[in-house]
């Protein structure tokens, strides 16, 4: 069974949402995602500075079998690309939502938020998905 | 390995698998106004006798030229083991089989090309050849787009010492992706691009800039000052080089005073053991930094281990390629020259460092001496001031294209016209000596054109 932590938010394609003190939002992919995808060998980051929109490609996470791009949950502005993946892209597969996160980005006023689930309603999103 | 796919009962038995009764019905879904019945103007085919008799033919029409045509694809010496070891059947293919289980030889030999050819360019990286040069610089562009990710312009910048045909190219493939190919004026006193030209874009977005070395015109431009330049403003260096002069001059992994080098090198193979067979297949080739490899196009070949620890050759990085990444790939050809490659390895192989170098030695030293005998004859002389490696641009005091044809006449193929291309240059001419030209060779050369200018006409 897939870890899926209560206090955070979840994409239809298996991103997840943390929201941060200081406004901005932490985003990465889920201990489902990961698994599917197996071992990763490379993570391609966004470059700080960047404007995305909802459901943009923002990031690339590579493994050994596949390679899938990581879509903007959120519209803002980069803040921030996590520098150590490019030393240790299997921090993805060991801690996906600590030390795995991809970026985190100051989301734009106004801005649009995809659909966001609830960790209940992902949980049931992940079984349909299995059976 | 058998390459023959399938059999008629192989295709009975895969259409009955699936309930069609013929090939014909898959097309089915294709209107019948959009199916080309029968081909205008194809000619029925001909066995293998009647073809090699009307290349024959053909190839007697071309004679046996003395040619001084350099532009891009070079005459060099091919060592007679070259073509004898790359048309064994072991490498003799049509196409070229990657699967690691059947094909660890044709493996290892792309892995150890891709050695030399990152060695002779001094970049970490490179992949297992692209089509032609050509092709490489449009490559290389689209690359410097997604790889300089500072730049958001799509902007390029290409010299007119550029070759314009890899211009053309590089239009006709990354124009309709949004690319946009700019031109930076040449000194028409040195035929090189002065850092003064560039002046204009500081502060603009560019996303990289293009430097060929040898140039179109033969000369060496000032490749330090050209890469320093555009590292200050965060403008990739594309280098387009001839692998040959790279056995003589410093390799782009080296280019400027900071020790960054060029970002991406390419350029055409065709120099390392390709015949110039009227213009094709040739090779290109590509290299890069680590840094920058996952946005290379290309396929790449890697070294490592088995389950029992034993060494062996496959693919890698394959997350680049099409059958991957699909419309997200690197590049919509993500494949490589096989039996070119092949060539060019063994080539270099027998060569060596010594080789090569001593090659490239003696084509410099002949083509001073082609320029320094034309340009004895009243009426020519050199365009431009400077060094250069085994080619230069002449400047007649009549058209060229007549005299020309007149050395046609006498076997001799003169050079390039760049009337057309340059119009601004007069009556110019681009001449190329390798180490195939003997003195005796020059000779004939000066002296039919000392005849074709006695009696072509001199402009007003």
């Amino acid at each position: 069974m897939s870890n899926v932590p209560p206090d955070l938010q979840y994409t239809k394609t298996h991103e997840w949402v943390r929201r941060l003190p200081d406004g901005t939002v932490e985003i990465g992919i889920t201990d489902h995602a990961q698994h599917a995808l197996g071992d990763l060998v490379f993570v391609d980051v966004p470059e700080a500075g960047r404007a995305l929109k909802v459901g943009d490609p923002a990031a690339v996470v590579e493994s050994v079998k596949a390679a899938s791009d990581v879509y903007a949950p959120v519209s803002g502005e980069v803040t921030q690309g996590n520098p150590e993946l490019a030393k240790e892209p299997e921090a993805v597969n060991t801690d996906p939502y600590g030390k795995g996160w991809l970026m985190r980005l100051r989301p734009a006023s106004g801005g649009t938020t995809a659909e966001l689930m609830s960790a209940p309603e992902y949980q049931k999103l992940l079984q349909t998905e299995a059976a | 390995m058998a390459f023959i796919p399938h059999t008629p009962a192989d295709v009975e038995a895969m259409l009955a698998t699936i309930g069609v009764s013929s090939i014909e019905q898959l097309f089915d879904e294709i209107p019948a106004s959009l199916r080309v019945k029968s081909l205008a103007g194809v000619p029925v085919g001909l066995n293998e006798m009647q073809v090699g008799r009307l290349m024959s033919e053909r190839a007697r029409i071309d004679g046996r030229p003395l040619c001084f045509i350099g532009a891009g694809a070079y005459e060099h010496h091919i060592p007679s083991a070259v073509w004898a070891i790359t048309t064994r059947g072991e490498f003799y293919s049509a196409y070229t089989p990657y699967q690691a289980e059947a094909s660890q030889g044709t493996l290892q030999l792309i892995y150890e090309y891709q050695s030399m050819i990152a060695s002779l360019t001094g970049m970490d990286v490179s992949n297992a050849s692209l089509y032609d040069g050509a092709s490489a610089v449009a490559e290389a562009s689209l690359m410097a787009v997604r790889a300089n990710r500072k730049s958001k312009s799509l902007r390029v910048l290409v010299p007119r010492t550029v070759n314009p045909m890899y211009r053309r190219v590089a239009m006709s493939t990354a124009g309709n992706q949004g690319l946009r190919f700019e031109d930076v004026p040449y000194s028409p006193e040195s035929g090189l691009t002065p850092v003064d030209a560039l002046k204009k874009y500081e502060g603009e977005d560019i996303t990289a800039l293009v430097i060929q070395q040898p140039n179109f015109f033969g000369q060496l431009e000032d490749v330090d000052a050209l890469t320093d330049w555009a590292h200050s403003h965060g403008i990739f260096v594309i280098a387009v080089v001839n692998p040959t002069s790279l056995a003589l001059l410093r390799p782009p992994g080296e280019w400027g005073t900071t020790g960054k080098g060029a970002d991406i090198v390419v350029g055409d193979g065709q120099p390392l053991g390709v015949p110039l067979s009227s213009g094709g297949p040739y090779f290109g080739f590509m290299t890069t930094r680590t840094e920058y490899v996952r946005q290379m196009p290309g396929r790449i070949v890697g070294r490592t281990v088995d389950l029992n620890g034993r060494e062996g050759f496959t693919l890698t990085l394959q997350a680049r390629e099409q059958h991957i990444r699909r419309a997200k790939a690197t590049s919509n050809i993500c494949t490589n020259q096989g039996l070119l490659v092949t060539a060019a390895t063994i080539y270099m192989s027998l060569m060596g460092a010594v080789g090569l170098e001593r090659t490239a030695a003696a084509s410099h030293a002949r083509a001073k001496d082609l320029v320094a005998a034309l340009s004895s004859v009243k009426g020519v002389r050199r365009a431009f001031t400077g060094p250069y490696f085994h080619e230069a641009v002449l400047l007649f005091d009549r058209p060229v294209a007549p005299i020309l044809t007149a050395l046609a006449s006498r076997g001799i193929l003169g050079g390039l016209d760049l009337s057309e291309i340059y119009p601004e240059l007069g009556y110019a001419l681009l001449v190329c000596a390798t180490e195939t030209k003997s003195l005796s060779d020059i000779n004939s050369y000066v002296t039919a054109l000392g005849d074709a200018m006695q009696s072509a006409v001199r402009a007003a």
